[in-house]
């Protein structure tokens, strides 16, 4: 049976499959972190060079993960939204951006309690923390613009032009920041060779970053709901639908 | 008349038009440069007197000031054309708007970005930088400005008529200037410590040839939604 993908595309038909998914990815994500923390915190063994403290790793670095990743499936959103030109696509994007700055602040706040046991400092000018802080400017930089601006329509597809100009711009920086890094040799404390892992402790970071991932599709599923009642609220569907008084 | 030679005379007279209104309106120029001679100026009376610090701090000093200076520019980048109704003619023009748009950030840069180059070299000489160091230091501004004016067509493009646009582009621009303030006051830094500027000087290079391409033609697309 072959799914016509692009109903999907239309806002009226997305809201309630939106509406339908939103309970099983909040369960999915539930599980999953549940069974993460539990690996993380109880089951993995202590690190000997670290002590406890490396366990703040299982927060840190799938948070780090989910926002880079985010963005680029943000620009990916608007790309779309400007070759295809749906409205749907510029609504994700915009759902999208909150949980990936929440994500970058997350991962930057982290490693700063990371940091403190380890390195014996908050925060040090390594090129993965001074990237990831540009980062943070960055989604911040489109939430502003997005808000700046009334026309929710005009606001779309420019914050989506500066998605994508970002996404250009994030492989330059981030090169850039770790080259600028390597040459001024200050007081930065390397940590590229990664130590190999015991079995668990991966097993429990995969599973947390796969329930981060699945905490973002429900948050981003509800947020574009309200996008689409607050964008498409002069359509037929939507008038019809408040009259009713069910938000399916 | 063929549509070539038309579009070369469109593009002159742009160019031409730009800098006659710069040209009778100088205080706005000067009004930039020395904004950067006075943040310049306020380094060593808030770090120390020094020659030995501000010769270390002098290339990011000197960058620093040039990003802020290029980026308060921005605001006159299309902001007057937009109030008078000229950048709905441009938008309309049968040459690609592009071009127009390039040839805008280039007048743009001759008037603000070139006479911090021109500027710098004093500037060096007050933070105790010495002849090799100083050439360095003109030739990547030389080489980085433009970038920065690219760069930032495209957020002066996408804040054009917003309230609090001015703040706002710096918000969006900044953290797009990273690169070519690390390769630029890196360069400076490099040569002051003896090693070789060459890298960086081809990366900021390398960085000047994708804005080249990349922004002109973001900035039009940009210009066609503020206007939409």
């Amino acid at each position: 049976m072959a799914i016509n993908w692009y109903k999907f595309a239309s806002p009226a038909s997305f809201y309630p499959l939106a509406g339908r998914l939103v309970p099983w990815f909040w369960i999915l994500a539930a599980v999953l972190i549940v069974i993460g923390l539990y690996l993380g915190f109880v089951v993995a063994p202590t690190d000997y060079k670290q002590g406890e403290a490396y366990r703040i790793m299982f927060i840190h670095v799938p948070a780090a993960w989910m926002s880079m990743f985010i963005y680029i499936v943000m620009a990916i959103y608007a790309g779309l939204a400007l070759v295809l030109k749906t409205r749907l696509s510029t609504m994700m994007a915009t759902a999208l951006a909150p949980t990936g700055a929440m994500f970058t602040f997350v991962a930057l706040w982290t490693g700063a309690f990371w940091g403190k046991p380890m390195w014996g400092a908050w925060w040090v000018w390594d090129a993965r923390l001074t990237s990831e802080l540009i980062l943070l400017f960055l989604y911040i930089g489109y939430m502003s613009l997005y808000a700046a601006i009334d026309d929710p329509r005009r606001a779309a597809r420019a914050s989506g032009l500066l998605a994508i100009v970002g996404a250009v711009n994030v492989p330059i920086i981030y090169f850039s920041v770790k080259w600028w890094n390597t040459l001024h040799q200050g007081a930065s404390i390397s940590f590229g060779q990664a130590p190999t892992m015991a079995a668990t402790m991966l097993a429990a970071m995969g599973i947390m970053a796969l329930g981060f991932w699945m905490y973002t599709i429900a948050v981003v599923l509800m947020r574009v709901r309200c996008e689409i009642l607050e964008r498409e609220r002069h359509s037929d569907w939507v008038q019809e639908m408040v009259s009713r008084g069910t938000y399916g | 008349m063929s549509t070539s030679t038309s579009m070369f005379a469109t593009l002159g007279y742009l160019l031409g038009r730009e800098v006659k209104l710069a040209a009778r309106r100088l205080p706005d120029v000067m009004t930039t440069l020395f904004f950067f001679v006075i943040v310049v100026s306020l380094f060593p009376l808030g770090v120390s007197p020094e020659i030995e610090t501000l010769r270390t701090i002098a290339p990011g000093v000197v960058w620093v000031a040039a990003l802020l200076a290029s980026m308060l520019a921005l605001g006159r980048l299309f902001g007057e054309d937009f109030r008078d109704g000229t950048l709905e003619q441009l938008l309309l023009a049968p040459q690609p708007l592009s071009l127009l748009v390039l040839v805008k950030i280039f007048a743009h840069w001759l008037l603000t970005g070139a006479p911090l180059v021109l500027m710098s070299p004093l500037l060096g000489i007050q933070f105790g930088l010495n002849g090799d160091a100083l050439a360095v230091l003109v030739g990547t501004l030389l080489l980085g400005t433009p970038s920065l004016s690219l760069v930032g067509a495209v957020g002066a493009a996408l804040t054009l008529g917003l309230r609090g646009g001015g703040v706002l582009l710096s918000l969006l621009i900044l953290p797009l200037y990273v690169p070519v303030l690390i390769f630029g006051a890196g360069a400076v830094e490099a040569v002051a410590s003896g090693l070789g500027a060459g890298g960086h000087i081809s990366l900021l290079a390398a960085f000047l040839v994708l804005a080249l391409c990349g922004a002109p033609w973001v900035t039009a697309a940009a210009l066609r939604i503020s206007l939409d």
